[in-house]
C-alpha cells in the first residue's frame, strides 16, 4: 500500500482531465472512508476521530470541526430531521479555494458530506452554492446524479441503514449568505438576514432543525482523516493546527494562484517559493492574510507561520488562508475604499451601525481618495473604525470584518491619508 | 416569574427574572432608548439602540457593551446605562439613524409625538457630521388609511415584524438591502391586512401616518384627548378619541392589558367617521305637512309632550346605544312597552349567548387570555370578520408550540426571532370550521368547509367524545367522525383549551355545541374557556336588561296598541323589511327617531333629535365578555347634541310624572345618578357604575386635565375666529376638565387615562411609565368591570352540565333553493363604520359567494323577501353544495339569516339560452 498523501485535497485535482468519475475516484482511493465508517463505525466514533485530528473550520472562523458537531442532538437521523449544509457561497474577495475543490473534485465534497452527515446522522444534505459558480453548479449535478445511481447517497447506503441525499441550492447573491445563520434563513426562502444565538444552527438550524454548517474544504478533508486517520491528520501540520490548507496569493506576484500546503507554513514561502515573489518593479508593501475582512500586515510580518494562531499573534486572522497583496505602487486608501464599497454594498440592511455607517465610510473614503477630504473625517474614520469594530456592537461579524481592513489601514497607512488630505488628490494617481 | 434584583448605575432594583434588561431599565424608571424591541413584539436585537455596559461581578470594572434587550435579567446584574462609551454607542446609533433621514419634524405627522425625536433628544445627538447627500426614497400609495413617507425611515423593522409575523399580512415587506432597504409593497394599492393601521403607531417615526387624520390633521398637544371604548364589535377595544375645535380627529389604541393591549383593527380606528359624515344629524327635525324641517329644541319638546298625550308610549332600545341610553327609556316606557330592538331570532341568540356565558362550566378567558389558549376551536364563526382583533388574539394562540420549544431550548420567549426559528414547524393547536374561508385558515391546524348545522353536529360529536355522558350525533359521516375524534384529543390534551363561536349564522346550535364541549372539558380541565362573538358593542349589556324583541312590537303596532315610539338609535330599517317597516309607520302615529346619523328610518319619523355620539357623551358599553366599560366625552357639540338619556329626560320632562316607568328620571344631575338608579332596578348590572370612577373623582384636589400641558392655548387655537378668550367647556358626567388645567399622572385611574405622555417620553411609547410592569397591568388598575364571572362561580363545586340535546338534523342541498348566509365583511357590514368615509373605501362591491360548481354564469338573482337582486357572481372555495354568501345588510337592507332562497341563473353574454 502505498504511503498517503501529503496534498490529499488537491491529488486528485487534475484541471486539465477533469474531475474523476466514481470509478476513478475510488481506483485513487475514494469511496474508502465511506465504507469504512458508514455501518461500521459509531457516529460518535466519527466526530471523536474529527475532533482528534484538529480539524478547524476552514470558512474563516476556525471553530473545531469536532467541536462544533458535538452540539447537535444526537438521535439517529431516522428519529429526527436533521441538516448537513456545506457552505459553497464562496464571495470573500480575493478568494476562490472552493472553487478549485468544487470544480476539481465533486465527489470529494460528496464524501465528506456523507461522513459529516453519518457522525452527525443528518439525512439531509445541502450544498449553498454561489450562484456564479456555473462551472461546479454542472459539475456538482453530474457527480451527485452519479453517486445516487451508484448508491452512494439515497436510501439505506452500502445497506448500513443509514439514508442520506444531497440538493444543490445556487445561491441568488449576497456576501451575506456566506454567514451561516442568513444562509440558512436564505434557504428557507427568506430575506438573507443573519439569527441570533441562541439557538445554534446545531440545535435549531434549517426549519428550526438541527443543522451543521461547514465549509466546502473543511468537508473535503473528511475522507482523509477517515481513511488516514486523526494522528496522520494532525501530523500534516506544521504547527498547532492539523491538516493542509489551500493557500493563494492575489494581487502583483509573479504567479498568482492557489496551493495546498501543511497548514503553518510560513507565508515568506507562499509568497516567495509559490506565487513566484513581486512582479519586477514592485515591492510588497502590505497585505491582507486571508481575505478582505483580514487585517493588514506590512511587509515585515512576512515571516509569520499561517496557521491560526500565529496570525492572530501578528495582529490579524488566517481567515479563508488566502492572502490579497498590497504592492508599493498602489494606493492603499483607493484599495481600503473599494473593500469598503464591497462591504457596504453588501451589508444586509438588518442592524444600524453596519447598515448605516459602512456606506458612510465608503463616502469618506471616496472624498479622501478625490481629493475633497477634510482633517475631520479622519476623527469619523477612527470612530466607525472603533464604533463598528468592537464585536457584541453589531448584530453578526459583517461590520467588524469591515472594519479590520481599515482599522489596520488608519495606522499602517496615516502618513498616506495625511498626503491625501493636505495635497487635496491622491498622490499615486497617474498625472497627479 | 420570580422577582429579583438588578444593579443599575450603582442603584439596586427590584425586577423579574425572565425579563430582559431593556424592560427591567424602563420597568425601573430609566431612560434608555430603543427602537426596534416592542412590547407586543419581543426583540431581535436590530437597530443596536438600547447598548449598555453590562458587568460580570462586582469585581469586573472593565465590562462589555451588550444590547438590553437581547440580554436576559440574571440574579445579581449589574449594568451601567451611563457608561461612556454606551452613551456615545447611543448617541452614535442616532446619528446613523439620521444620515438619511429627511429632518422635515416641522412638516412632519408625526412631530411631537415621535418615538424617534423623544429618542433622539434622550441620546445627546444634536449636531450633523455627516456631509455626504442623502439616498432618498419614492413613496407609495397604501389606500385610504396609512399614508406613507419611506425617507423618514430608520429601519428598526418594526413594521414588517407586526405586519407579516404578528398580524399575517403578506403584502407589506422589506425590499433590497444595505442603507437602500424598503419598507413596502411590491407596488402601489391597498394594504390588506385587517390591522394595517396599527402601522402608525407601530412605526417610530413618520412612515407610516394616519391618513383620515392628515385631512384634519392637528398636533398632539393641540387635540384633548378622551379615554373611548370602540362601537364597531361587541368586543370592546378600548381607544382614545382625539378631538379639537370640537370635531373628533383620530382615534388611536388605548392599552387594556385584558382586553385589546397594543392594537386595534382598522374598523375600529378608522370607523370614527360617521360622527362627522355630512348623515350627521345635528338639530332637532320634524316632520310638518310631509316636510322634514329643523325646529328649536323647545319645539320638539313639546310636539313629543302632544304626541305622548295621545296613547301609549313604547320604547325601542338598540343594541349600538349605551347602557344609560337604554336605560332611561327603559325608565320612561317599563318593562312592559320596552323593547330591544332587535329581532326575536337575533333577541333569543343574544339570550342565549348570555345565559351559556353567564352559567358557564369552565372559563371565560380574557382577550389576552386567548392568546396563550393551547389548543382552540372555532365553532362557525368568521371572528376576523365579526370581531377581528379577536381573531388576531387567536392567530397568537398559534405559536404556543413554539413557546414550548422554546422553552426547552431555554430561549427566553421575548427573543422573536429565535423564537420564530424554532417554531417554524411547530404544530397548531387551531381547528376552523365554518361555512367559508377566514383569515385564521392559514395558521389552522385543520379547517372543515360545512354548513352550520352540520359544523353544530360536529360540535355535540366532540363534545360526546370527550364526555360520553354529552349526547351522542347519530349518522355522521365517517371522515366527520375521526375529525372529532382529532378535534377532542387536541382540546382534552390541552392545558387552556379554547371554543369560539358566536352568532354569525344565528344558529343558536353552534353557541349550544360550543358550550357543550367546554362543559365537557371542564370536567378534568377547569381551565377550559368558552367565548361567544355578539354582533353589537352593546349587546351584552342589552341582554343584561331584557326587553321584548321587534316582533311584539309589530304585534302591538298591528292590534293598534302603540300611538307613539321612541326608538333610540337604532335603525329598525336594518332589522325589518321593508313590508313590515312600511306597517309599522302605518300602524303608529308618531314615531321618535333619536340617533346620531341620518338612517332610512328617520325619514319615516316626525320627530328626529340629535344624540351625541360615542365622543360626544359619556356612557358605558358592555362587551361580549361582559366587561361593562367607560367611554368619556372629547367633543363638546353644539346644543341641543346631547346624550341619549339626556333627550330621553328631556321627553320625560314635558310628560305627566304618572305616565313615567319611573318618576326619578326627571330629576337625575348626571351619569352617576343614572348609573346609581340603574343599579337599583337592574342589580346584575350595578358594578357597571364602578366601570371607572364617577364624576367626582379628583386627583390632588382636581379635576383630570384632557389637554397636554403644552397645548397652545384656548385663545390661539380659536384666534381665527375671535380672540377672546373663552371659557372651557365641561360635562357634569366626567371628572375632567376640557383644558389643559388639572391633574395628570401616571398613577391615574387606567379608565380615566386620555393620553400617553410622561416627559421626555411624548409619543405612545409613553405608555411604558404608566404601566406597572411592561405588558402588564396598569399603575392606576384596571380599566372597566367584568359584570361574568371569569370562573365558573359555583361554591357547591362541579354541577352537572345539563347537556343541550336538540342536535340539528344535516344540511342537505335542495335542487330549486339554496340557503343564504352572511358573507360577514371586515368592511361593509357593520352599520356605523360605513358612513366613514375610509372605511367606505375599502368596502368592496357586494357579490354572491357560491360553491364552484354552482358559478356557473357571471351574474345571477337571488330572490328574497323584498324582491329580486340581480348580483355579480363569486366562487368560494370549499363553500358546502346548497349555500350561498350574500353580503349582510349590503343587498338586502334587513335581512335575516339563514334563509331559504330562490336562485336563478342569467345566462351570461353569448351564451346560447
Amino acid at each position: 500500500m502505498t504511503p498517503p498523501t501529503e496534498r490529499p485535497l488537491t491529488a486528485m485535482i487534475d484541471p486539465a482531465a477533469g474531475p474523476p468519475d466514481c470509478a476513478a475516484y475510488e481506483r485513487a482511493g475514494g469511496w474508502q472512508a465511506t465504507r469504512n465508517a458508514l455501518g461500521r463505525l459509531a457516529p460518535a466514533g466519527i466526530i471523536d476521530m474529527v475532533t482528534r485530528s484538529k480539524l478547524r473550520g476552514r470558512g474563516g472562523a476556525g471553530f473545531g470541526t469536532g467541536q462544533k458537531w458535538s452540539f447537535v442532538p444526537k438521535e439517529p437521523a431516522a428519529d429526527r430531521r436533521k441538516y448537513l449544509i456545506a457552505n459553497a457561497d464562496e464571495m470573500e474577495p480575493g478568494t476562490f479555494k472552493d472553487r478549485l475543490l468544487l470544480e476539481g473534485n465533486p465527489l470529494q465534497l460528496i464524501e465528506g458530506m456523507i461522513l459529516a452527515a453519518y457522525g452527525v446522522q443528518a439525512g439531509h444534505g445541502v450544498i449553498f452554492l454561489r450562484g456564479e459558480y456555473h462551472l461546479a453548479c454542472a459539475r456538482l449535478h453530474h457527480a451527485i446524479g452519479e453517486a445516487r445511481e451508484k448508491g452512494w447517497l439515497g436510501e439505506n447506503i452500502l445497506g448500513s441503514g443509514f439514508s442520506f441525499d444531497i440538493r444543490v441550492h445556487s445561491s441568488a447573491g449576497r456576501y451575506i449568505c456566506g454567514e451561516e445563520t442568513a444562509l440558512l434563513t436564505a434557504l428557507e426562502g427568506r430575506r438573507a438576514t443573519p439569527r441570533s444565538k441562541p439557538p445554534f444552527p446545531q440545535t435549531g438550524g434549517l426549519w428550526g432543525a438541527p443543522s451543521v454548517v461547514n465549509n466546502v474544504e473543511t468537508l473535503c478533508n473528511l475522507p482523509h482523516i477517515i481513511t488516514n486517520g486523526p494522528e496522520w491528520f494532525a501530523g500534516l501540520g506544521l504547527g498547532e493546527d492539523g491538516g493542509t490548507k489551500i493557500y493563494g496569493v492575489s494581487g502583483r506576484v509573479v504567479k498568482p494562484g492557489a496551493w495546498e500546503l501543511p497548514i503553518g507554513t510560513p507565508l515568506r514561502q507562499i509568497i516567495e517559493d509559490h506565487a513566484g515573489g513581486m512582479r519586477p518593479g514592485y515591492r510588497l508593501r502590505a497585505l491582507l492574510p486571508g481575505g478582505a475582512s483580514t487585517a493588514f500586515l506590512d511587509a515585515t510580518a512576512i515571516d509569520v507561520a499561517m496557521d491560526y494562531g500565529s496570525v492572530e499573534k501578528a495582529g490579524s486572522r488566517l481567515g479563508t488562508g488566502m492572502a490579497i497583496i498590497l504592492d508599493d505602487r498602489t494606493c492603499p486608501i483607493g484599495m481600503i475604499r473599494n473593500l469598503e464599497h464591497f462591504f457596504a454594498q453588501e451589508s444586509c440592511g438588518w442592524c444600524t451601525p453596519c447598515r448605516d455607517g459602512l456606506p458612510w465610510v465608503e463616502r469618506l473614503l471616496d472624498a479622501i481618495e478625490n481629493g475633497s477630504g477634510q482633517e475631520e473625517d479622519m476623527d469619523q474614520l477612527g470612530r466607525h473604525a472603533r464604533m463598528l469594530g468592537a464585536p457584541g456592537r453589531t448584530f453578526c461579524a459583517h461590520a467588524p470584518g469591515a472594519m479590520a481592513p481599515l482599522a489596520s489601514g488608519l495606522k499602517l497607512f496615516a502618513a498616506d491619508f495625511a498626503a491625501h488630505i493636505q495635497q487635496g488628490r491622491c498622490p499615486q494617481q497617474p498625472g497627479a | 416569574m420570580t422577582m429579583t434584583s438588578i444593579r443599575i448605575d450603582g442603584r439596586d432594583c427590584p425586577t423579574r427574572s425572565g425579563i430582559n434588561l431593556l424592560q427591567a431599565c424602563l420597568e425601573a424608571g430609566a431612560s434608555l432608548p430603543y427602537f426596534c424591541w416592542h412590547p407586543e413584539l419581543g426583540s431581535v436585537g436590530a437597530c443596536r439602540q438600547c447598548a449598555i455596559r453590562q458587568f460580570s461581578g462586582p469585581d469586573d470594572t472593565k465590562g462589555r457593551i451588550v444590547m438590553a434587550c437581547m440580554t436576559p435579567v440574571s440574579e445579581n446584574t449589574i449594568i451601567s446605562i451611563d457608561d461612556p462609551e454606551a452613551r456615545d454607542f447611543r448617541a452614535s446609533i442616532i446619528e446613523w439613524m439620521m444620515v438619511n433621514h429627511p429632518h422635515d419634524c416641522p412638516v412632519c405627522e408625526e412631530g411631537g409625538e415621535c418615538h424617534l425625536q423623544d429618542m433622539t433628544v434622550m441620546t445627546g445627538h444634536n449636531a450633523r457630521r455627516y456631509r455626504f447627500t442623502k439616498r432618498t426614497h419614492r413613496n407609495q400609495d397604501l389606500g385610504p388609511f396609512v399614508k406613507h413617507e419611506m425617507n423618514r425611515c430608520i429601519a428598526c423593522y418594526r413594521c414588517v415584524r407586526f405586519y407579516r409575523d404578528y398580524a399575517g399580512g403578506d403584502d407589506l415587506t422589506v425590499f433590497a438591502s444595505h442603507d437602500n432597504v424598503y419598507f413596502g409593497r411590491a407596488e402601489d394599492g391597498t394594504l390588506q391586512n385587517a390591522f394595517s393601521g396599527n402601522l402608525v403607531e407601530i412605526c417610530p417615526t413618520g412612515v407610516f401616518t394616519d391618513k383620515p387624520f392628515s385631512a384634519v390633521y392637528s398636533r398632539k398637544w393641540d387635540m384633548r384627548g378622551a379615554p373611548s371604548v370602540c362601537v364597531h364589535c361587541a368586543v370592546g377595544c378600548n381607544t382614545i378619541a382625539n378631538a379639537r375645535e370640537e370635531t373628533l380627529r383620530r382615534v388611536l389604541n388605548r392599552y387594556n392589558t385584558d382586553v385589546n393591549r397594543y392594537l386595534l383593527c382598522d374598523r375600529g380606528r378608522f370607523g370614527h367617521g360617521f360622527v362627522n359624515a355630512p348623515t350627521r344629524i345635528r338639530t332637532p327635525l320634524r316632520t310638518i305637512d310631509g316636510q322634514q324641517v329643523p325646529v328649536p329644541m323647545a319645539d320638539a319638546l313639546t310636539a313629543f309632550a302632544r304626541m305622548a298625550a295621545r296613547g301609549r308610549v313604547v320604547g325601542i332600545a338598540s343594541p349600538r346605544a349605551a347602557l344609560e341610553t337604554c336605560f332611561s327609556l327603559h325608565a320612561l316606557v317599563g318593562p312592559q312597552h320596552f323593547c330591544t330592538g332587535q329581532t326575536r331570532q337575533e333577541h333569543e341568540c343574544v339570550e342565549l349567548a348570555h345565559a351559556l356565558l353567564d352559567r358557564h362550566p369552565g372559563a371565560l378567558p380574557t382577550m389576552h387570555e386567548m392568546e396563550s389558549a393551547d389548543a382552540v376551536l372555532v365553532l362557525g364563526e368568521d371572528v376576523c370578520a365579526t370581531a377581528p382583533r379577536l381573531g388576531l388574539s387567536l392567530r397568537q394562540s398559534v405559536r404556543q408550540a413554539s413557546f414550548h420549544t422554546a422553552d426547552d431550548a431555554r430561549v427566553p420567549r421575548w427573543m422573536d426571532a429565535a423564537v420564530r426559528t424554532l417554531g417554524a414547524e411547530c404544530p397548531s393547536g387551531l381547528y376552523v370550521l365554518t361555512p367559508a374561508p377566514t383569515d385564521l385558515d392559514g395558521v389552522a391546524a385543520e379547517t372543515l368547509r360545512a354548513a352550520p348545522d352540520d359544523i353544530a353536529r360536529l360540535g355535540f360529536a366532540i363534545a360526546h367524545e370527550i364526555d360520553p355522558a354529552a349526547p351522542a350525533v347519530t349518522d355522521l359521516a365517517p371522515d366527520d367522525v375521526l375529525l372529532a375524534a382529532r378535534i377532542a384529543h387536541t382540546l382534552v390534551a390541552a392545558g387552556k383549551p379554547l371554543v369560539v363561536s358566536g352568532m354569525q349564522y344565528g344558529a343558536p346550535a353552534l353557541m349550544q355545541a360550543a358550550a357543550s364541549i367546554v362543559a365537557a372539558l371542564a370536567r378534568a380541565t377547569p381551565e377550559a374557556g368558552l367565548s361567544l362573538g355578539l354582533p353589537e358593542c352593546n349587546s351584552m349589556g342589552l341582554a343584561m336588561m331584557g326587553g321584548m324583541p321587534l316582533e311584539t312590537v309589530m304585534e302591538q303596532a298591528r292590534a293598534g296598541e302603540i300611538s307613539t315610539l321612541v326608538i333610540t338609535e337604532n335603525d329598525l330599517t336594518r332589522h325589518l323589511s321593508p313590508a313590515d317597516v312600511a306597517e309599522l309607520v302605518a300602524a303608529v302615529a308618531d314615531i321618535v327617531v333619536i340617533d346620531h346619523t341620518a338612517t332610512p328610518l328617520c325619514q319615516q319619523a316626525s320627530l328626529v333629535l340629535p344624540v351625541a355620539a360615542f365622543s360626544e357623551c359619556s356612557g358605558t358599553l358592555v362587551s361580549q365578555e361582559g366587561r361593562a366599560q367607560r367611554f368619556f366625552q372629547a367633543v363638546f357639540p353644539p346644543a341641543p347634541i346631547q346624550a341619549g338619556w339626556r333627550w330621553v329626560q328631556a321627553l320625560a320632562r314635558g310628560l305627566d310624572p304618572s305616565l313615567l316607568h319611573m318618576a326619578g328620571l326627571t330629576g337625575w344631575r348626571d351619569l352617576d345618578d343614572v348609573l346609581a338608579a340603574m343599579a337599583v332596578a337592574f342589580p346584575r348590572l350595578a358594578p357597571a357604575a364602578k366601570a371607572a370612577p364617577g364624576a367626582d373623582y379628583r386627583m390632588n384636589g382636581q379635576k383630570l386635565r384632557s389637554q397636554t400641558y403644552r397645548a397652545s392655548g384656548r385663545t390661539v387655537i380659536r384666534s381665527f375666529v375671535n380672540v377672546r378668550d373663552q371659557p372651557p367647556p365641561g360635562s357634569p358626567d366626567a371628572p375632567f376638565s376640557s383644558s389643559m388645567e388639572g391633574a395628570f399622572g401616571p398613577d391615574m385611574p387606567a379608565a380615566l387615562v386620555s393620553g400617553y405622555q410622561a416627559s421626555p417620553w411624548n409619543s405612545v411609547q409613553a405608555l411604558n411609565r404608566f404601566q406597572h410592569e411592561i405588558g402588564g397591568d396598569m399603575r392606576g388598575g384596571a380599566s372597566g368591570i367584568r359584570l361574568l364571572s371569569r370562573t365558573a362561580s359555583d361554591e357547591a363545586g362541579p354541577r352537572p352540565y345539563a347537556y343541550a340535546t336538540d342536535i340539528p338534523t344535516p344540511h342537505t342541498a335542495q335542487a330549486d333553493t339554496v340557503v343564504v348566509l352572511p358573507d360577514t365583511r371586515l368592511f361593509g357590514s357593520e352599520e356605523l363604520s360605513m358612513h366613514s368615509p375610509s372605511i367606505m373605501a375599502r368596502a368592496t362591491a357586494p357579490a354572491l359567494g357560491l360553491p364552484a360548481g354552482m358559478a356557473t354564469s357571471r351574474h345571477m338573482v337571488l330572490h328574497l323577501d323584498d324582491g329580486a337582486h340581480v348580483l355579480p357572481v363569486e366562487p368560494v372555495p370549499g363553500l358546502p353544495a346548497g349555500i350561498v354568501l350574500c353580503p349582510a345588510h349590503m343587498v338586502a337592507r334587513a335581512f335575516r339569516f339563514p334563509r331559504v332562497a330562490r336562485l336563478e341563473r342569467i345566462p351570461d353574454e353569448g351564451e346560447r339560452s
